[in-house]
Order: C-alpha cells, then structure tokens, then sequence
C-alpha cells in the first residue's frame, strides 16, 4: 500500500498548529485553562503529520452544513 | 452552600477479617434485644454502642444525638467459617484454578508472566480486565496434575446453591478457606484480584458484620409492643445456632450433628446476605411473609438505588386521569374541586393583603377557596376546621402563613409520563372544575402524547415565588408552542380542528347571517365583515371570511395546503383545487386551511404568527382555531359510517378487473421463470428477480385499485376529508378498506414461512402464486377469506412485535444518551461545557443557533422580508 498524507484526504479537515502567542489568545477568548479544552492524541495521524508535540494547541477547521465553517481546537496530548 | 468536593478515587475489593473487627464497635454475643424494662442489653443486638434511635439518648460510642449518629457497625465471631453467596462462583473458579495441594495457580512462570502484563496494561489504559481473567481461569483448569508440586488434580463438582463437591466428598468452608490462605500473592494478581484489598480467603467468613442499628430501627407498635427489624430477626437467628454450634461443639458432640449445625449456620448467614437465592428455601417471618434481607433492600425497583436514590416522592401533587375539554384555553388545566380543596398554595399575611387572608380562614376548609392550615410566626400549624375557622381568621396578623386552597388562576406544572422531551412538563393556568378529571384542551395532547383512553396525568403546584416565577416564566404552554426539536409548532390542530378548519374553508360555501352569528358566537367579534355576496335578497359570508376575523391584523402569508396534489406545473394562485393558500394582512384570500395550516407538528400559520408576534397572540389564535374549528364541523356536520367505504358497482368491477390481470400477470411471470426464460435483474439471482417482479405487480395492482376506488371517493365522503386535510388516516387506509388490502409482507417479502414449500396445506408444494404468498384481494368491507384472514394475522403480527421492540430499544437508547449529555450547558459565549468547565462544543452546534428561534433561511424568507419592509415604507 502507499503511504499518502492524510491531510489530503477529503474527509480530514484542515489541522494547524497554533503558535504559542495564537494558543494564549485562544485561552484568553474563552477565558479557559488548556486542559479544558478537548484533546487529540499526538499518535493521531493528523497531529503527527502537521508535527504537533505534547502541549501543543492544534486549530481545526471543519466543514458545516448550516454554519459553512465551524473551528474547534484541541490540546495534544499523550 | 458546601464546597463542591472532588472524587479522586474510589476502590473495590472485599473487607477483611481483621478489618471487620477494627471497625466493630461492640461484639455481639446475645441474641437478646432489651431486657424487661424496655432498656437495650449490653452486648446484644440493640447494644447502645451500635447507635441511636431513641429520641432523647445519646450514642455511647460518639456521643450524637439521633439523626446526628451515623450509627457503628459491631460484629459476631462464627464459630465455623461460612461461604459469601455472592462469592460462590467466583470461589468456584478459583478452587478449580489452584493446587489442592500447594494451592499455586496451576500456570507456568512464563504463562502467568504473560496474563500479568496484559491485565496490567489493561488496567492502565481503563478498560475491562474480565476476558483476559477468564482465560487465566480456563487455562489453569486444564492441568490434571500441578505443575509445581505434581499433585494429581480431581474435578471440582460444584452444586447450587453453595456445594463444592471433589471425589464424592463435600468440602468444608474451612477446607476451602485453608486452601486459599496458601495461594501466593503473586498468583492472586494473574487471577486479576487484588491481594492487598482483596484476598480469596476473605470470600469464606469468619467474623460477621452487624450492622448498626440505625439501619433497622425496631418500630413500637400502638399496643406497646416492639416489632424487630427484618435484618434483627436474621441476626437472632445467626446468634442463636451460633451459640449452639459453640456448645454442641465444647461438649463433643458427634460429627453429623456438627454438620447440620454448620449447615443451618450457612443457611443463615446466605439468607441474612441475600434471601432470594434458587435452591435456598427464602426465610419466613413468623406471618409466612419473606424477610426482606440485605440485598432485597437494594434491589429492583423498589431498592435503595431505583428507588430511593433515583426516584422521590413529592408533596403537593395529584394525579387523575385525564379528558378533553375544547372550552378551555390550551394555557389552562381543568382542576377537580375534590383535588383544589386538598392541594394548597401558601399566602404569607402582610399589611396588604391582611383584610384578603382573613376573608379565605373564614371561608374554613369546606367552601372552596379556604383554608386548610394557618401557621403562627411561631411556626406552630393549626388545622382550620369548620368550627374554629372564625376563631382562627380574627387572630391573623401579619407574618401567619396560610395554606389556601387551589383555585382558579394558581399557576401548576402539569406532566404526562414518559418525559422524553421538556415539553412533558409545562405549566398551566388552574381552572376548579366539577367532577373527577383533568381536563384539557386536545390541542395540547401532542406534546404529552396524551390522548384519553384512560390517560392520567400528574399535577404539582410550586410553593415558592421563585419556582412559581419560573414556571410561569419558562415553562407556560405558550412558551412552548415551538419545539426545540425542529423548530416549529408542536401544539396546534389534531383530529376534529383539522377536519372542522377545513370543511369551514374549502372553497366558497355560502353561510347565511344566522349561521355565520352561530359559528362567532364564542368570540368577542362586534360585527360581521362586509357580506361577499348577496343571493335572492340575502347577505351571505364564506367559511374564508370567517376564519379571517381569528387572525391577526397584518398578517401576510402564502404556502401549499396539506392536500395539495403536487401537479407538475404548479399554479400558485390559480390553483383550482383551492390547496394554494394566500393570506393578506390578517385576511384569508385564497386556499384551505388544513394540517399545513393549523396542525400539530405542521402549522405554517401557528408558526407565522409566533416569530411575527407574541407568544400570547399565537395561544390567543390557538384558542380561537380550537374553538371556531369545532363550531366549523359541528355547522357542517360529520360522521364516517360504514357505508363510507361503499363504492360503486361499475368501480367494484373494475378492481376486480385489475385484480385478476395482476394474478395472470403473476402466472405468466411463474411460467416465464418455470421455462427459464425469464431474465435476471441485474446483480439478482433468478428467484430474487422472480419475487420482486411479482411484489411489483401486486403492489402496482394495489394501487391501481386505489385509484379507482379513488375516483369514486370525492370530498363528499368523510373519510377522504379526514384524509386529505391531513386530520387523520391516509388515502391508502381507505384503499384497504374500500378495494384492496394488498401483499401481507414480513420482514419486507412476501410470506414464505409455513410448512415445507408452502405457506398453509391450502396449496400445492411449490405454488409461487399470488394468493399462496399472502396477496389479500378483498377489502376490509367485503371480508377476508381465511387463508387472506391467516395471512392478515402473520403481517399485524409482524407489525405489533416491529413496535414493541422498537420502543424498548429507542427508550434505552435515548436514556443512555440523556444520561450523557445532562450536564452539558449552553454558557452565555455561546460555548458548551460540562460541569467541570470541559469543552464540549466552541459553539453551540457549530452555529450558535436555537432552533426554535431560527427562521428557516430561505430565499421565499427574503422576498417576504422585502415585501413587509416595502409596504411599511410605501404607507
């Protein structure tokens, strides 16, 4: 089987790594410590692809049906 | 309010001998209670150490008062050990897992290496360790020899309910405990217990807890007689062969009376534990009854967890069963006098309302808004009688409390089970009313999913302001016309409402002053609206004109009714069935108004006027409909009779015709097939195309049948209005009962099942006919032949099954699910956390938005804005 990136898959939205001053704003927003966020395992293929370590805050970009585009974040854990 | 206090941890494992007597207060040994002059004995089963019930004492062990004092465990020594009923499987697995002899785990180093490390990285990662353990238990049971001692094993016969029989001989509770003491710690972690919290041994007892006596509190009867606890009379018993056992045994006696002691001891103590065990006759109190022992108190529903910890009792409710009442607003619930009389609203007198409170005491308890209880500042209650009632109201004053009596316009919450949604429970306005039943407005039935075969429903009243804020605030049927669910109304027309706004609408009926006088009689309309007409001198109205004066001004609205016929070309206004409904300012121009319109569930126009005016305006509407739709169908009359579903002889013809060509189609395919000329469908066998060519056939014959006895059903029959307007049934349910039941199915194909290569002994082997497979012809007027009869019962059976699954599997589910997300919350940025602050959702559904708040964003949405916007300007 080949390897392929599964970022390119239609299905995976679009994950980014924030930077650590991005991440402080996201908290800030919602007024929220990082481990009150939802979590993604950094042996999730998407984290590891985009190279995201334990910490780390990944912004998720999905698709939706009624509100075109909907963010979600998630905090890497092990 | 306490702090909240975090759970770090919680562990399971069995307690130990050592343990049970660390946490003793007190060893019992006598089976005595109190002594003659009423006080508990020392060293008995009512020891004051245990704890308090007697108001007035104090604990001897930590000084609280009743209520105060949790109460303290004591505990029995047993003179022999005996097995823990819950245990006796378990036991079993282990006995048979381990060397009789030098009680290792029958397992090599390198095996039990293995299953160590898998159930401890089972156990890191949170998950279920039982099948692995299985395995550990399935695997030592095989050797036949130890492999550590080279022991011979024999097989372990176990016998309900507590026998462990090896070589004919039955072991002995200590046998088995001796044996477990000897298992090694390291082999108790393989079998995934444990050994710091949880060794086997301690599945056999030798020291008995006794609980405290807080938790079986003896009752003094009126004569004065003490009446035990069931669990202390369990206790005596456990005490009294306890102590024979101990004397039979000091004084030598013979083995076989040991045995039967040990015996009854174990009987004891497992019907002390639990008193429900097959094979164990259950303990009897003295009257027959069972004893209701340690684990029926947390049992079942009735248990400690169902329903003590998950269900309550509540005062200030009623519950009665309900019926319609099309005169009350849908906002109100009619309240039996016998239950307002007993259910009471608390009023605190104050310089306001001194003179008000006084006037409801003298009333007394027996004339309807009176009282039952005044309670002094001193917050002493005085029962308000007939004859104390004018005593009592000259002593008002300010600071009594009184309990008044339910009357109209208290405000209740009102509740039918099964409360799947929030709109099982809403409030209602009370309206005291004669006779025994709650009365409500149907169109309310939708959201209780009430209807009034023998319905009942639950009433609460609120006794605080705040809760009688909320209810009134939140949970009014006007604030939930709207369900959340779909966003639109859930209240609105069923049945009759639809029927009567349609026949009152359709078309252009003309209704002379009389009538239309008649029909307005119920509202507080001053005068009739310019006549559309006049005929042979008379003024006439329609049912539009009519139906216009319930809504509201400026209302401007156009959608397809519920029984258009969805032409090809739609014609809008042009529409000559009159299903295009138009509504202008507040008037009803064209179109009939039926379930689209009204309906539960549907209801453009409920919906219109709720995102376009107040709540109150549209239960002001629903009130209306309600009321102007039943003077509507009582004006036009209504009834369906069986010879409804009578149709012409030329149309009974005609559907036999259809039916016959069908069967001979149906042959021609069986010959076809039989020849092997018949061609296979893609990607289906032979037989499979066969069956759906045929299914095709029958059903097309349905409803061509359908169509026929169609034709000759107009509007003039009551079952199509009912039909067609969307109030109940289908055009396929008249079809059933006018043409053609059509093919029975189970599981979606046709009926096979039966005897071998037939359905009944009717037919020949082999018969892939029509009428061999379930095709009914007749119609439910003209009877069915018994072997359609047979068929009919197969296909109902199906169905009534299909449903009584369906509604435990989907409550199950959506228990699980209610269960998971009920301390989700929406906070007010819009995100969705748990109670510990967790993220669920960074917005509210992805889009932030309330469903029942939304309007649907749709182009026609735009247009309509533009228009009001447009006029307003123009004006």
């Amino acid at each position: 089987m080949t390897k392929f990136t599964v970022k390119d898959h239609d299905m995976v939205p679009e994950h980014v790594l924030l930077t650590p001053e991005e991440s402080a704003a996201v908290l800030a927003e919602f007024g929220i410590e990082a481990p009150q966020l939802p979590k993604i395992h950094v042996t999730d293929p998407a984290a590891k692809e985009i190279e995201a370590k334990v910490g780390d805050i990944i912004k998720i970009m999905r698709k939706s049906p009624t509100a075109k585009q909907s963010i979600f974040y998630r905090l890497v854990i092990d | 309010m306490t702090v909240p206090k975090r759970i770090g941890k919680i562990r399971f494992g069995l307690i130990s001998p050592q343990e049970f007597r660390k946490m003793s207060v007190v060893k019992i040994i006598t089976a005595d209670t109190y002594d003659d002059d009423g006080f508990p004995i020392e060293m008995g089963l009512m020891d004051p150490r245990l704890g308090v019930i007697d108001p007035g004492l104090r604990c001897r062990s930590c000084g609280g008062r009743p209520g105060e004092c949790p109460g303290h465990f004591g505990h029995i020594d047993l003179i022999a050990p005996v097995i823990h009923v819950g245990f006796a499987k378990l036991i079993r697995k282990v006995l048979r897992a381990i060397c009789r002899d030098c009680s290792r785990l029958m397992m090599k180093d390198n095996e039990k290496k293995m299953y160590l490390e898998q159930i401890q990285t089972l156990e890191k990662l949170g998950q279920m360790t039982d099948d692995t353990v299985n395995k550990v238990f399935a695997e030592a049971r095989k050797n036949k020899t130890c492999p550590y001692c080279g022991a011979p094993q024999q097989e372990i016969k176990f016998e309900r309910p507590l026998s462990y029989i090896e070589e004919g001989h039955k072991l002995t509770a200590s046998d088995i405990r001796d044996r477990f003491e000897k298992v090694p710690d390291e082999d108790i972690q393989v079998m995934g217990m444990n050994p710091g919290t949880a060794r086997p041994e301690w599945m056999i007892l030798t020291v008995l807890p006794v609980p405290p006596v807080t938790m079986r509190p003896s009752i003094t009867l009126e004569s004065g007689q003490r009446s035990e606890d069931d669990l202390t009379h369990k206790l005596v018993d456990i005490i009294r062969i306890n102590q024979r056992f101990q004397e039979n045994r000091e004084a030598g006696a013979p083995q076989l009376i040991i045995e039967d002691l040990w015996e009854l001891l174990q009987y004891h103590v497992t019907t002390f534990l639990d008193n429900t065990v097959s094979g164990v006759p259950p303990a009897r109190h003295r009257s027959g009854r069972p004893l209701k022992t340690l684990s029926q108190r947390l049992k079942g529903k009735e248990g400690r967890f169902r329903g003590s910890l998950s269900g309550k009792r509540v005062n200030f409710s009623a519950r009665t069963v309900i019926s319609p009442d099309p005169n009350l607003s849908i906002g109100e619930v009619g309240v039996p006098m016998d239950i307002a009389m007993e259910l009471s609203v608390p009023m605190i007198a104050n310089v306001r309302n001194k003179e008000i409170v006084k006037t409801f005491v003298r009333r007394g308890p027996d004339r309807h808004p009176g009282v039952n209880y005044v309670t002094r500042p001193d917050q002493r209650r005085v029962k308000v009688t007939d004859k104390n009632c004018e005593e009592v109201a000259e002593q008002i004053d300010i600071g009594w409390k009184i309990d008044r009596q339910l009357a109209d316009g208290d405000i209740v919450l009102f509740n039918r089970q099964p409360s799947l949604h929030r709109m099982s429970i809403m409030s209602h306005r009370v309206k005291v009313m004669p006779y025994k039943t709650f009365r409500l407005n149907p169109a309310v039935c939708p959201p209780y999913n009430a209807d009034f075969d023998g319905d009942e429903m639950n009433m609460h009243v609120p006794q605080t302001e705040e809760a009688r804020a909320e209810a009134e605030i939140l949970m009014r049927v006007q604030e939930n016309i709207l369900s959340p669910r779909f966003g639109g109304p859930i209240i609105g027309g069923i049945h009759d409402y639809v029927t009567g706004s349609f026949l009152l609408t359709h078309r252009r009926k003309p209704i002379d002053r009389r009538s239309a006088m008649e029909l307005l009689k119920k509202f507080d309309i001053p005068e009739l609206p310019e006549p559309e007409g006049i005929v042979d001198g008379e003024p006439y109205w329609t049912g539009k004109q009519i139906f216009s004066l319930i809504l509201p001004k400026g209302l401007n609205l156009a959608f397809k009714a519920d029984f258009c016929y969805n032409c090809d070309v739609c014609k809008n206004e042009d529409c000559e069935n009159d299903a295009y409904v138009v509504i202008e300012d507040g008037k009803l121009l064209m179109g009939t108004i039926d379930a689209e319109a009204v309906g539960a569930f549907k209801g453009k126009i409920t919906d219109r006027i709720i995102k376009e005016y107040e709540r109150s305006v549209a239960s002001e509407f629903l009130d209306r409909m309600t009321r102007l739709a039943l003077r509507g169908i009582m004006h036009a009359g209504f009834s369906f009779g069986i010879d409804d579903e009578d149709i012409p002889k030329a149309a009974a013809d005609q559907i036999e015709e259809t039916t016959r060509t069908a069967r001979e189609k149906t042959q021609q395919l069986i010959e076809a097939y039989n020849a092997g000329e018949l061609e296979p469908l893609p990607g289906r066998t032979l037989d499979e195309t066969l069956e759906m060519r045929i299914m095709q056939t029958l059903g097309k014959a349905r409803d061509t049948a359908g169509k026929i006895a169609g034709r000759h059903l107009g509007l003039d029959n009551s079952g199509v209005v009912m039909a067609v307007s969307g109030a109940r049934g289908s055009m396929l349910n008249l079809t059933q009962m006018a043409a053609c039941v059509g093919q029975q199915s189970v599981r979606g194909e046709r009926i096979k099942r039966g005897y071998a290569g037939r359905t009944l002994p009717h037919f020949r082997c082999g018969d892939l006919g029509a009428e061999a497979h379930g095709f009914v012809e007749s119609s439910y007027k003209d009877g069915l032949n018994p072997t359609e009869f047979f068929f009919h019962a197969i296909g109902g059976r199906e169905g009534l099954v299909d449903t009584a699954i369906r509604t435990s599997q989907s409550g199950y589910l959506q228990r699980r699910l209610v269960n998971a997300l009920q301390d989700l919350e929406v906070k007010y940025d819009g995100t969705v956390k748990e109670t510990r602050g967790m993220i669920v959702q960074f917005k509210y559904g992805e889009d932030g938005v309330d469903a029942s708040r939304r309007d649907y964003a749709s182009a026609d949405n735009v247009k309509r804005i533009i228009k009001n916007v447009l006029k307003k300007e123009s004006v």
